[in-house]
């Protein structure tokens, strides 16, 4: 299991360095700082084994936080920690800097003595963890007999990730269906690979432990309705329906339930988490395309056409449209026409950024420009970077609609009919691609 | 509240100022004090000497300044035991707490206290702790057993806290099991032969049900452990992955993976032709895809681990080829091992796909991974045959762009795709020659070299190439210096006049300049072979070369078994075992899949586990050569046919741990022609019901079944005395069908002459004559090789014995099956036609005997997917009498191998066209069942081979 843990700065000063095992000594410290953060390299690999210590390690923002083993521990397993640990972080202080690590470090240590015993990770939860670790450390005298074991209860329990007793005078609850569209186009417009990575987040605001159900336009669930119920309106059910290639769950959702009836539900837990994410990979809509135009003239000169096309609804509004031209390293000068929004060449990063504040559906707009060069001997040719694109539109590219969330609490004296339900689509580019 | 000011403290006498502020008497300042030696402690200064002031605060109310002391205390008892010892009392008290909250954080850190002294005090309240009504105190206490073991396991043992931890299984929190179990599995790491986790299915089932209510880690946990359980038998195995899919859609991927891996183990035990077998499989890959969405460091680890499920299980992922298309934002880590994987699932079918990704990917800009992409297109040439010109081309293309590592990589593989698919694309080599100078790479230059004296025959300027390197020869590293000096003997060997002073040259520096050894040798070899016998130099030094395997790095069975047993584990992300990286006892203990399915009794003695894999390797060959020793130091004795127990299930097992579906192909087909001979029981029912169905893999010939029951119908043997099987004659055409002329016949192959055997009868009431034969064009280019001599004419009622030699040089075309030959008969009368079929072992020439190093690389070299099993049934020969019957018919055993009372057989065959096929026969004795694996490289010959396998044995 993981032995240790450290958190350094961008220097490769230790911050936090808390060491669970006998195995891991002092020097593991310095050892990863030496031969990882000091390293001349970039890095090569996530994992680096040094005198048979395994350092694993993960970078936010300028921050490392490395777990350090000599077993043959469950690597997924150490990473999906260290980003947990990252969330704690976040849920507790924000921003993972040095300064809110430095500040916070007397707290950091307790939340490493609490989620990891022995190396192993125990309950994580933020919303279990703020009962008990508050850094008010007197709290722990004045609770009564029962609130300490309703504490417990929790951190152990089934449903470690809510706490009894939530009261809301208004009972809410808010459904984002987030989506990246990604797509890797061949310079004549073949679609080399495309799919939409989506999340349904949810913000909830509910009283008591409420049984949630969630529903959604899933082919297969559809298509089994269809089985057995009417078939009044064939073929209309099919077009609706998405067909999901995989999805996971945020741990409340009864996976069990899911295998055998495909059915979602779960008791939330309270405030804001990430619901479930999903993949899909047919009958995309990409909601754009680039056609690239690439001319070589002479050694000296680049002819560059680049049309966009917006693929959807006209009464829909597309917005923060960026669409990036990647330019030689040897550019000298770049003459930019663009019919809509605002196109500069930035020499700095190597590529002309065009950008859109706003585009309706079914609509094209182009941009040419001509790129000097200055002549080099440099034997290696341009590599051609693909020209990306962002933007973000108010629809599910995926075709995923929420046909349905039904609250039940039977306790409490609210039905699903009082739960005010808010349900927004956003769609945005993954990693957009043409190559040109 | 900023705590950041502790961390700026650099004051000298520091210690003694903080020492004062301990002992303060306001609670707020010694806080802020601890806090501040915490800080200290962090970045690395030693702050022991504080000591006993520390612990002075430890009876506090204060939880948060209780942890903190805590957090000192584990960090400096062990430098300072004897101190140690005055925080006991508190430790004991606070176990007796109210709150749970710190009954558990006293037991909990009384655990990370190496000390002795206080082990021996944490006894007591750990006992009490495991029975804590409390479950998060109970929870804490099973992992606090687990750090006691560590310290000292003898008193875990003495105190008996293995059965209460052993009792927490049972707990009703889920949380208590998922911990319990955890330190269990750790406990019995570290013993790898005690019976600790004892898992039966009872457990099993406490375990399953845990697993749908714990935490994430808890699941993980459980999930690990349940890996090392072995099923009894595949209903049990089928239950439990029903189970443990549904953690296949968790957000956490090491509960993904980790179920990966269960399932993965687990299926080892399903019958293949089992429905649910299917769904499986395909239940696998959309999770695994899933995981490329994560963080990039997890995507690393799924990488790393689908490299080792593609090796495994191909099927799984073979369509899912375009989410491993690198993008351009990818960390360099994971673009690498993109591109692997990418190599492994390229098919024919996918192959234009991956070529064009290649391509492209040899334009980015780090150096290795371009440099992995040229291989990689090698690669592709090397594994798919139809892409090669492609692949060249390519190649050509980006040794246009003059990048110089690109290059040097193009080069490197070129020389690979020359060695693989000689006397075919030697046109390049023009081009290549153009880019000598830019070398500067030993392996670049090496293999350049090699192109060189290679194909000096066809270079002008060859000589003057080669002298060319000469001139640094001291400077060159060992493999271009080796690499020189072979292919400057060979060059003379081609170019004997020109080159005379060349060779001297490169001779007297390897032999006399060197310090190098192997340098030397080889010179010294070299010069005496020249000077002594300049004809068996050619044939040493231009002998034919073995062919080169396609599959580079694949993993050796044994230890992708090993691997696939730890998925998700490090030992997965290095593809080591983890004995190899970790110390001590822990992780010694290799694992291996569960036996495989249809093996009845297989899972209760665990020798037959451990045995398969050992006997995996012949039928696979792994790259490392070991095998050869073996073939080598053969023992030639003939083996004493022992007394059989009869266990067909052993032989099965083994077998079924090759994978690669040959087990279902086996079944199926031993089920069919079972039912065509009409013999025993079939042997696929062991496997579960196979479908009567002739699998579609054996290549086009439908009609296998019914050419092998015309074949049988015969009856009784009646064969020559010595040579080749003869099957007796059957009639091909019938009198009422020929206006009364009635043919029968057979084949024979004697002394390498191949005839056909015919009896002609005269039927009908008038005299025939001006008999004439031909043949339809047919596969293997049969043809008369003379008139069909018929000298008399043939009255009513007569019967002439013919026999007509037959030629291999005939027109060919493919026929259905394969073996069909469509006669016509002229005779005064009328034109008959008819149709036959003939045994393939009329084409197996007598020099069919291979090279046992050829053999070697030859079976490497034939892609799995060319190997087909066959059983052969009710066979009563022991493998010397068998291998000599065979041997009449052109089968030659090449050598023999005894592995655990199963005689390997490992023959070849050649065809009159020249196709090689290679085989397999295992016998074990008392077993009435051979199994063959045949190997071709047109693997449609290899239900044709078998078929003659069979007929030879039966009679």
């Amino acid at each position: 299991m993981i032995g240790g843990l450290f958190i350094y700065n961008h220097k490769g000063e230790v911050l936090i360095s808390r060491v669970y095992r006998d195995d891991i000594g002092r020097n593991a410290v310095d050892a990863f700082r030496v031969n990882v953060i000091h390293a001349r390299q970039q890095v090569r690999s996530p994992v680096t084994n040094i005198a048979r210590t395994s350092f694993f390690h993960v970078k936010r923002s300028n921050i490392w936080l490395a777990a350090v083993t000599k077993q043959n521990v469950n690597a997924a397993m150490v990473f999906e920690f260290l980003y947990k640990m990252c969330d704690v972080m976040t849920a507790y202080f924000g921003k993972i800097s040095e300064e809110n690590i430095k500040n916070n470090f007397v707290l950091i240590y307790e939340l490493l003595d609490e989620i990891l015993d022995f190396g192993y990770p125990q309950n994580s939860e933020t919303g279990a963890l703020k009962t008990f670790i508050t850094q008010q450390g007197i709290k722990g005298q004045h609770q009564t007999k029962e609130e300490q074991s309703q504490i417990t209860s929790q951190v152990t329990g089934q449903i470690g990730w809510r706490r009894e007793g939530i009261k809301y005078r208004r009972n809410e609850l808010f459904l984002d269906v987030l989506e990246s569209v990604n797509l890797l186009m061949s310079p004549q417009g073949q679609v080399l690979s495309a799919h939409v990575s989506g999340r349904v987040v949810m913000k909830s605001y509910l009283s008591g432990m409420p049984e949630c159900k969630f529903g959604m336009n899933d082919k297969i669930v559809i298509d089994k309705q269809g089985k057995g119920g009417t078939t009044d309106e064939p073929g209309k059910s099919g077009k609706q329906s998405i067909a999901i290639d995989d999805c996971t769950f945020h741990q409340c959702v009864r996976l069990s339930k899911f295998d055998s009836e495909r059915s979602i539900s779960f008791i939330p837990p309270d405030g804001e988490y990430e619901l479930m994410r999903y993949r899909t990979t047919k009958d995309i809509i990409l909601p754009f395309r680039v056609i690239p135009l690439v001319r070589e003239v002479g050694r000296t000169k680049l002819e560059v056409k680049v049309v966009i096309k917006s693929n959807f609804k006209p009464s829909l509004l597309a917005q923060k449209i960026e669409v990036r031209i990647p330019t030689p390293l040897n550019t000298s000068g770049v003459q930019v026409i663009c019919m809509k929004g605002k196109a500069k060449y930035k020499a700095s990063e190597n590529a002309i950024v065009w950008k859109i504040k706003r585009m309706a559906g079914m609509k094209e707009s182009q941009i040419s420009a001509e790129i000097e060069l200055l002549p080099t001997n440099d034997k290696k040719k341009w590599a051609r970077p693909p020209i990306s694109m962002n933007f973000e539109v108010p629809f599910a590219p995926s075709g995923l609609k929420v046909r349905y969330l039904k609250v039940f609490e039977s306790k409490l004296n609210y039905s699903d009919h009082d739960v005010i339900k808010w349900v927004r689509y956003i769609g945005r580019s993954g990693i957009y691609e043409t190559r040109c | 509240m900023t705590d950041s000011k502790y961390f700026t403290t650099t004051k000298k006498g520091e210690i003694f100022e903080l020492k004062a502020e301990l002992n303060s008497d306001k609670k707020e300042k010694k806080k802020e004090a601890v806090k501040k030696v915490i800080a200290s402690m962090t970045v690395g200064k030693d702050v022991s000497a504080l000591f006993p002031d520390v612990v002075n605060c430890m009876q506090t109310d204060n939880l948060e300044l209780k942890k903190l002391v805590y957090l000192y205390l584990m960090n400096y008892a062990k430098s300072q035991p004897d101190m140690a010892i005055m925080a006991v009392n508190t430790f004991v008290k606070d176990c007796e707490d109210l709150n749970p909250l710190i009954r558990a954080l006293a037991v909990r850190t009384m655990g990370c206290i190496r000390v002795d002294k206080i082990t021996e005090y944490l006894c007591e309240p750990l006992r009490k702790c495991l029975k804590d009504e409390d479950p998060y105190v109970r929870k804490t206490a099973a992992v606090c057993v687990a750090k006691l073991h560590d310290i000292n396991a003898q008193l875990v043992e003495d105190q008996g806290f293995l059965d209460t931890l052993k009792d927490l299984i049972s707990d009703s929190n889920p949380m208590v099991v998922a911990n319990a179990v955890a330190a269990l599995s750790e406990i019995a790491e570290s013993h790898p032969n005690s019976n600790l986790l004892d898992l039966n299915p009872q457990t099993i089932n406490k375990l399953l049900t845990a697993l749908n209510e714990c935490t994430e880690w808890g699941q993980i946990f459980i999930l690990d452990c349940l890996a090392s359980y072995l099923p009894r038998d595949d209903r049990e195995s089928q239950s439990i992955c029903e189970r443990v899919t549904p953690r296949l859609s968790h957000a956490n991927s090491a509960v993904v993976l980790s179920a990966v891996k269960v399932l993965m183990k687990f299926m080892e035990m399903l019958p293949k032709d089992l429905d649910y077998y299917g769904t499986l499989l395909k239940k696998l890959a959309p999770p695994l895809v899933t995981l490329l969405s994560a963080e990039p460091e997890l995507q690393y680890v799924a990488l790393r681990n689908i490299n080792l499920i593609v090796q495994k299980r191909p099927e799984i992922l073979k369509h899912e080829m375009k989410v491993f298309f690198v993008k351009y934002n990818d960390p360099i880590y994971v673009k690498l091992e993109k591109l692997d994987i990418m190599i492994r699932l390229a098919s024919q079918a996918n192959i234009a796909q991956v070529l064009a990704e290649l391509k492209e990917y040899a334009t980015e800009v780090d150096v290795d991974f371009v440099r992995k992409a040229v291989r990689a297109i090698g690669r592709c040439a090397i594994k798919v045959e139809q892409s090669a010109e492609r692949c060249v081309s390519t190649l050509l293309d980006l040794i246009q762009t003059k990048v110089n590592y690109v290059v040097q990589e193009a080069i490197v593989v070129i020389k690979d795709i020359f060695r693989k698919y000689p006397n075919k694309y030697e046109s390049v080599i023009a081009t290549l020659c153009e880019n000598l100078d830019s070398l500067d790479e030993p392996e670049a230059r090496a293999a350049m070299i090699w192109i060189v004296g290679e194909y000096a025959e066809r270079i002008d300027n060859a000589d003057e190439l080669l002298e060319s390197f000469l001139e640094g020869f001291h400077d060159e590293s060992t493999q271009v210096q080796l690499q020189l000096l072979t292919a400057i003997v060979k060059l003379f060997l081609k170019k004997p006049t020109e080159t005379q002073e060349l060779v001297q040259q490169v001779l007297s520096l390897a032999t006399q300049d060197s310090d190098n050894p192997d340098l030397r040798d080889r010179g010294y070899i070299y010069w005496r072979l020249l000077s002594t016998d300049p004809v068996a130099a050619k044939e040493v030094v231009l002998a034919e070369k073995p062919l080169i395997s396609e599959e580079t790095d694949l993993i050796e069975p044994t230890l992708l078994e090993e691997l696939i047993c730890h998925i998700g584990t490090l030992a997965s992300v290095y593809h080591k075992p983890p004995s190899a990286f970790v110390e001590g006892s822990r992780g010694v203990q290799h694992k291996r899949l569960p036996p495989r399915a249809g093996s009845g009794e297989s899972t209760e003695s665990p020798d037959v586990g451990q045995s398969g894999p050992s006997e995996a390797p012949p039928a696979v060959i792994p790259s490392q050569g070991d095998l050869l020793g073996d073939l080598l130091n053969l023992d030639l004795a003939p083996p004493t046919a022992t007394v059989p127990s009869v266990q067909p299930s052993m032989q099965m097992g083994a077998m079924d741990l090759l994978g690669g579906g040959l087990d279902s192909l086996m079944g199926d087909e031993s089920d069919t022609l079972g039912g065509d001979i009409g013999g025993s029981p079939s042997m696929g029912a062991g496997l579960g019901a196979a479908p009567a169905a002739m699998p579609a893999s054996l290549g086009g010939a439908p009609a296998v079944g019914g050419g092998l029951g015309d074949l049988f119908d015969l009856g009784g043997g009646v064969g020559m005395p010595t040579g080749s099987y003869v099957a007796p004659k059957t009639v091909w055409l019938l009198a009422m069908k020929a206006k009364g002329l009635e043919i029968s016949g057979t084949f024979a192959r004697r002394g390498g002459i191949i005839q056909m055997d015919l009896s002609l009868t005269n039927k009908a009431m008038s005299v025939m004559t001006d008999f004439a034969i031909q043949f339809n064009r047919n596969s293997f280019g049969l043809a008369p090789a003379g008139p069909l001599q018929v000298l008399t004419p043939l009255s009513p009622n007569q019967t002439i014995d013919v026999s007509l030699p037959l030629s291999t040089s005939g027109p060919v075309m493919k026929m259905e099956p394969l073996n069909n030959l469509q006669v016509a008969v002229k005779n005064n009368i009328d034109v008959f036609y008819f149709s036959c079929q003939y045994p393939l072992s009329l084409l197996f020439v007598e020099d069919g005997k291979m090279d046992r190093q050829v053999f070697l690389a030859t079976w490497k070299d034939i892609p799995n997917d060319n190997e087909a099993q066959f059983q052969i049934k009710d066979i009563h020969l022991n493998s010397d009498v068998a291998s000599n019957k065979l041997q009449g018919s052109n089968i030659f055993t090449i050598a023999k191998r005894t592995v655990e009372g199963q005689d390997m057989l490992y023959q070849s065959v050649k065809l009159t066209n020249g196709i090689w096929v290679l085989a397999e026969m295992r016998i074990q004795t008392g077993n009435p069942n051979y199994t063959l694996s045949i190997k071709c490289r047109a693997p449609e010959v290899c239900p044709f081979v078998y078929q003659c396998y069979e007929l030879v044995l039966k009679n």
